[in-house]
């Protein structure tokens, strides 16, 4: 085939791994269309256990500015960190074809450092999404319901909850992971071992990894948030 | 290392206008679902809306996968090795959809 063995097991693993973020985004399409959708007009538009909810009247929350609706405006800044790690591992990658360490350290480190920065974006965001609005939603009981868990949802059905925290989750877990074999690549470079090899192609096999986590973004970014 | 010759000291320029060039594509189609997102009306088109993300994302996905993973300068059958098996997944999300909508029906309209 022309590719090294490596580099076309990642792709074979990176295609099992699409199967399943396609049976998670698959599932979450099936029980969304299997839910009612609001009536009304979008202006009028309120939190109900019994209406799958708009996604961007959950998440219209930015941090340090308590009380203004930004809707989607965060998850566009988170967006805009993923894209960017995607661009320095791609550097990093041109980099290693050139042999040149020192670019290649520099464009591993930002790159972690985007990783980073998109998992702590992502905890605020889980942080922001369990503790829910001041106000709460006031169920037909009297009770009253503050964020989402696993079994109760302010926001909606408890499943778009379910959905949310296993979707991105898993993403995250991705990232995680991601950035952890970004590190270890860091790790040997600096050491030399990629020098001594003679070839850069570890970079090249971790890229293919983190642009795929940055792939599965984008379609998470449109069917969570945007749709 | 000192065993090495003048001619392999010289650095190679980089190569990252093609880089560059997908950055800002992905970007401004990102912005212009913002856009789409704020300003169309989406009690009257929702569903052309839908259509309009649905396709900037497998234009987005296009360049990420062909630049970036460069599967693009890839050979053939390395191509239709991946290419070939989500076109199945298109096949799922659209029968999976549909079923959905019928669960809904039994469970939310039918019983009423």
């Amino acid at each position: 085939m022309k590719v090294g063995y490596g580099k076309l097991m990642m792709w074979v693993f990176l295609l099992s791994d699409t199967f399943t973020f396609s049976a998670l985004l698959v599932s979450y399409g099936l029980v969304r269309f299997s839910f009612p959708t609001f009536d009304g007009l979008r202006k009028n538009f309120e939190f109900s256990n019994s209406w799958w909810p708009i996604p961007e009247a959950v998440f219209e929350a930015v941090p340090f500015l308590h009380g203004v609706q930004a809707p989607l405006v965060f998850v566009g800044i988170m967006t805009f960190i993923l894209i960017m790690s995607s661009v320095t591992m791609v550097l990093a990658v041109e980099a290693g074809h050139r042999r040149d360490k020192a670019d290649v350290e520099k464009y591993m480190l930002w790159t972690i450092l985007g990783g980073v920065a998109f998992l702590s974006s992502q905890a605020w965001e889980w942080a922001h999404f369990i503790h829910g609005t001041e106000d709460g939603l006031t169920l037909a009981n009297g009770a009253k319901v503050f964020g989402a868990n696993l079994v109760q949802n302010q926001y909606g059905p408890p499943a778009f909850a379910d959905f949310f925290f296993f979707i991105t989750g898993f993403h995250g877990t991705h990232v995680l992971s991601g950035v952890v074999l970004n590190v270890l690549i860091f790790y040997n470079t600096a050491n030399g071992v990629y020098e001594k090899r003679g070839h850069y192609e570890m970079v090249e096999k971790v890229g293919l990894y983190w642009h795929f986590v940055d792939l599965v973004w984008v379609f998470v970014f449109t069917f969570f948030y945007l749709v | 290392m000192a065993h090495h010759s003048e001619q392999q000291e010289e650095k190679i320029p980089a190569q990252t206008k093609e880089i560059w060039k997908t950055f800002w594509i992905l970007l401004i189609i990102t912005a212009f679902e913002f856009v789409i997102a704020f300003l169309v009306d989406a009690d009257h088109y929702k569903w052309t809306k839908i259509g309009i993300f649905v396709i900037l994302t497998i234009v987005k996905a296009y360049y990420i996968v062909g630049i970036f993973m460069h599967l693009k300068h890839e050979v053939k059958s390395l191509i239709w090795t991946v290419v070939l098996p989500c076109i199945f997944v298109v096949w799922l999300v659209v029968a999976l959809i549909v079923e959905g909508g019928y669960i809904g029906f039994e469970r939310f309209i039918f019983s009423k």
